[in-house]
Parts: C-alpha cells; structure tokens; sequence
C-alpha cells in the first residue's frame, strides 16, 4: 500500500533522514521505533506532506506523491495523527471533527462517518459540544484518532499516541490501537512505549540516526538483544 | 423639563447603539482578516471608500436602482479584497510584520491618491432624502435604523457561515494551528483568499451603509478608519467577539460624549477610554488579566 524508497528528508542545513526505504502493506500495522531525535516524527511528516521529499520516492497504492500538492495527499488515503495531538483546542468537539472531513470526498459522508466515530469513541458523543483543549489527555488522543478518521483513510499514521498519559490510559491508548486494526484500517505508528507497540503491531522498523538499522516481524524484535538492551531496559 | 432632559439622553443611548452596528461591521471585517492571515489591513477603510464610491456612481450617477447597485459595489470591493491579498500580501505573507504593515499601510496613500486623481477631492452624496421617524417624543433617522439592521443581518450571515460551513470551520481553525491545515486537506492559500475576498465584501456592505448617511471624498476612510483600529484592538486584534463588545462601548461613549458635549468631544473621551483600558488590559477587554 505505502511504498517509501530511499527518501531523504530534513530541516534548512540539517538532514534529519537519509535514504530511508520501507513499506507497509495493506491491512498491515507497522511500527517505527527508536531513539529521540532519530528522526520518527520526520518521516511521518515527510510521508504526509507536511515538509517536502529531497531525494527518493514515495507511492501510496503506486501512486507517486510527488504527483499531488500535499493538502492533497489526505485524499489519496493517508490520514496522520500528530505528534502532541495537535487539536483545534478553541474549537469543540464536534467542529474538530469537521475539519477531518473538509475534503470534497469526506464532505459528503460526514454525517456517516461522525455516527461511525461516535460508535467508535462513545466518550467524544458526550463531550461533542465541549471546547477539544479543555478535555483531558487521554480523551483527546481519542478526538485526534476520530479525526484523522473523518476522511475515511486507508492508512492511518499515528504519532507516539500513548506520549503524555498515565499508564492506565496508555494501556487504553493501545487497545485503541488493536480496534482500529480490527476495523480494518492498515497503521504505520511510531511509539516509544517499544514493549507495549510490539504486542500490537506485525512488523517494526529501528530507526537510528535518519537511518533504518534494522526490521523484522514483531516477535523477531521483541527477541532481539539489540532492542531489548536500548528500549526495553532488559 | 427634566423630563425632555431624559428622552434626549434616550435618544443619544439609541443614537450609539444604532452607530455601534455599523462600527461593529466595520471591524468584523478587520478582524477576520486579521485572525485569519495575521496581517491588519491599514487600508480597509480605504476599500470602504471605494465602495462608496462604487455606490455613489452606479445609482446617482448611472441611475441603476440602490439594491443591485449595492450588490455590484459589494462584488467590486470582495474583488479588491482579492487582489489586495493576491498581489501585497502573498508574496510578503513570509516576511515581518512590520513589512506587511507598510505594505498595506503604502496602499492606503496609493487608494487615497487614485481616488483623488479620478474623482477630485468634492465631497459627493447620493442626494437620497430618507425620512425621519418620529415614535412618540423620540425621532430616528431611517437611514440609521436601515443602516444598524442590514449591519445585523451582515453579521448574522458571517456567523452563519463562520459556523455552518466547512470553509468558514477552516476560517476558524486556521489561526489555532495553520500547519496542521494540510493535514485536513486544507489549502491554506485559499483559505486566504475566500477570507480576504469575505473581509472586502464586509468593506463593501459596510459602505453601502456609511454612504447613506455620510458624503463621500476621497479621505472618508480617515473618519472611521481610525475608531475601526482602536475597535479592533480594544476587543483584542482578532477576536471577533471582543471587537463586537467594543464597537457598541466606543459607539456609546462617542454618542453620550456628544451628548453633553460637542461630538468631537465624544470621539477624545473614546480614545482616552481606549488609553487607558490599554494600560489595564494590553490584550484587550475580553483577555484574562496577565
Ligand atoms: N522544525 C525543525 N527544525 C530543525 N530541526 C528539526 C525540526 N524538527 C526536528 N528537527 C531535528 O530533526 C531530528 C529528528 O527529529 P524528529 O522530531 O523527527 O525526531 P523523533 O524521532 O520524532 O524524536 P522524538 O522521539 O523526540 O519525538 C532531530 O535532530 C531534531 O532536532
Ligand atoms: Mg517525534
């Protein structure tokens, strides 16, 4: 489904990612792990069009992205969760929920999918008409999921969703996960809770640096001492 | 005596409230624009002259009826609004503020200018005699009445389709997380321009309703386009909700300054207030307290 060859990406002078090649196929979830600053965050923006590719290639469904402008890209099936969640906080629940279905083909279901969200995250139905900053951490992780959601994605793209909770809500956070995989959506999510994301998840890329060291299912790095010994503190 | 006293001051109360409407419109435009796309536009009041201007030769000089001569006026300052985006501010929307300041503030100087250059400097007016209503002691200007409710009904569609819309959604989220936009599938850029194009628009309503009361010349931005600023800026630049509590407080105080004073006079009181209240609330009326 999502093909990413050899891309590079990075800030002004600074290169953050260098010729980073991976895919992730449909009705797969795949995480990417590593270190602060290895570059996570980069690659889940440059996949969604937030900061533009230098070098190399990225395909959703054989389609190069290159091709669209990046408000475009959503259309094309990808739908990000951002770092820090990144709310509308002065706007409700609800209004939230609008913008993640502003595109031409998401306006039309809105109705639909808002129903489908509500089912989904019974809590947001609750606070539909309060302001999304005023909500606690874990619920408005759950607005941010329903949100990117709105359009109706094929791949959907979360970034460290469990950072900033407390631990009953992080365990909530990754059950989150596992019904989003259920409902049939393929993830591509990048977590530090590495222990917990690898339970989830099929497969994993190890991201170091701007570059991927290694990958494997999920079970083969959860045995690896390589990522046992840096993130598990085993 | 005391009596007549009582419904003088009555009328003046109804006098600024009727005032505080057109006010209110005036920096709804100002605001949204400036919520939107972080730049203050020194030449609105300018663009509110060529509306006038617009009116003025469409129905008293090329005889077409006031309504669609308003709708056209209308239609030629959201173009203006268009253009003052597309050709100042979009090239410059990545340089410092004070660059966008006098950028638009040079285009004030150029509209005052062009206008002087085409029409001369002669104040001009439709010459429509609307009448004065009399209810009970008290006597309205039709023109204001008219003018305060299509300034109403002006701002109920902004909330409407501030609130309704999906564009008007992004109008509203645009300024709490621009870089997210792309995200929603937003086109930042147009949600630029569909706001400049509403803010001109607004211009032009508001025109259609100044130019009933007031002549035009080509320096009547000058008489409002300074209390549409400190409007906007002692609800707190932005905020739209704030701008319209503070079009109907410096409306009142204009108007009972007047009142017992000559209406000169109401204007300083209102700019002193604005003084000091900017001591006490930098942010503006409806900021908390830093
Ligand atoms: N806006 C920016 N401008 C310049 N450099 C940046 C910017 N954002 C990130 N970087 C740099 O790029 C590198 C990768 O950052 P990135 O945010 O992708 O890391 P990350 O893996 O997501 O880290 P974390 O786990 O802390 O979220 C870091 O060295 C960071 O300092
Ligand atoms: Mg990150």
């Amino acid at each position: 489904m999502l093909d990413v060859q050899n891309a590079n990406a990075g800030y002004d002078t600074f290169q953050a990612l260098f010729d980073v090649s991976l895919e992730v196929n449909a009705g797969e979830a795949v995480a990417v792990i590593g270190p602060n600053g290895a570059g996570k965050t980069t690659l889940m923006r440059m996949i969604s069009g937030l900061i533009p590719i230098r070098a190399g290639e990225i395909r959703m469904e054989g389609r190069s992205l290159s091709e669209v402008r990046p408000h475009e890209i959503v259309e094309l099936g990808i739908a990000h969760v951002p770092e820090n969640r990144r709310l509308f906080p002065r706007m409700t629940v609800e209004d939230n929920l609008r913008m993640g279905a502003f595109t031409k083909t998401a306006r039309p279901q809105f109705r639909e999918r808002l129903d489908y969200i509500y089912e989904l995250f019974p809590r947001m139905k609750e606070r539909r008409l309060q302001y999304a900053g005023t909500m606690s951490g874990g619920e408005q992780q759950m607005c941010a999921i329903g949100r990117a959601l709105m359009s109706k994605p094929k791949l959907l793209l979360m970034d460290e969703p469990s950072a900033g909770l407390a631990p009953v809500i992080v365990q909530q956070v990754f059950d989150l996960v596992r019904r989003i995989r259920q409902e049939g959506y393929t993830v591509l999510i990048v977590e530090q809770n590495v222990q917990q994301v690898l339970q989830v998840v099929d497969r994993a890329y190890l991201l170091e640096a701007g570059s991927l060291q290694t990958s494997g299912t999920a079970e083969e790095l959860l045995a690896s001492d390589q990522v046992r010994e840096a993130y598990m503190g085993l | 005596m005391e009596q007549i006293f009582d419904i003088y001051l009555l009328e003046a109360l109804i006098n600024g409230l009727l005032f505080g409407g057109v006010l209110a419109l005036l920096s709804l435009g100002l605001n949204l624009i400036f919520g939107v796309i972080d730049v203050v536009w020194i030449c609105y009041a300018e663009i509110v002259m060529f509306g006038m201007y617009a009116i003025y030769w469409l129905h008293a000089v090329y005889g077409i009826p006031i309504v669609p001569a308003a709708l056209l006026a209308i239609a030629l300052t959201g173009a203006m609004g268009f253009l003052v985006h597309y050709l100042v501010i979009s090239p410059i929307l990545g340089s410092p503020p004070i660059n966008q300041l006098l950028a638009t503030g040079g285009l004030l100087f150029f509209l005052q200018s062009f206008a002087t250059l085409l029409w001369g400097i002669e104040f001009r007016n439709l010459g429509l005699r609307l009448p004065v209503l009399q209810w009970g002691e008290l006597y309205f200007s039709y023109a204001r009445l008219l003018a305060f409710g299509i300034a109403v009904i002006g701002m109920i569609a902004i909330y409407l389709f501030l609130t309704r819309t999906y564009i008007g959604t992004a109008i509203r989220a645009i300024s709490q997380d621009r870089e997210i936009m792309t995200l929603m599938g937003v086109d930042s850029r147009r949600v630029y321009l569909v706001t400049s194009v509403v803010g001109g628009s607004l211009a032009g309503l508001a025109a259609c309703l100044l130019v009933l009361q007031y002549d035009v010349h080509p320096f009547v931005g000058l008489s409002f386009g300074p209390i549409t600023f400190v409007i906007c800026v002692l609800g707190g630049l932005g905020n739209m909700i704030g701008g319209f509590i503070a079009a109907f407080i410096l409306s009142e105080i204009i108007s009972i300054g007047g009142f017992y004073a000559e209406l000169e006079w109401g204007y300083v009181l209102a700019f002193a207030v604005f003084i000091v209240v900017m001591f006490i609330r930098p942010e503006g009326i409806l900021s908390k307290k830093s």
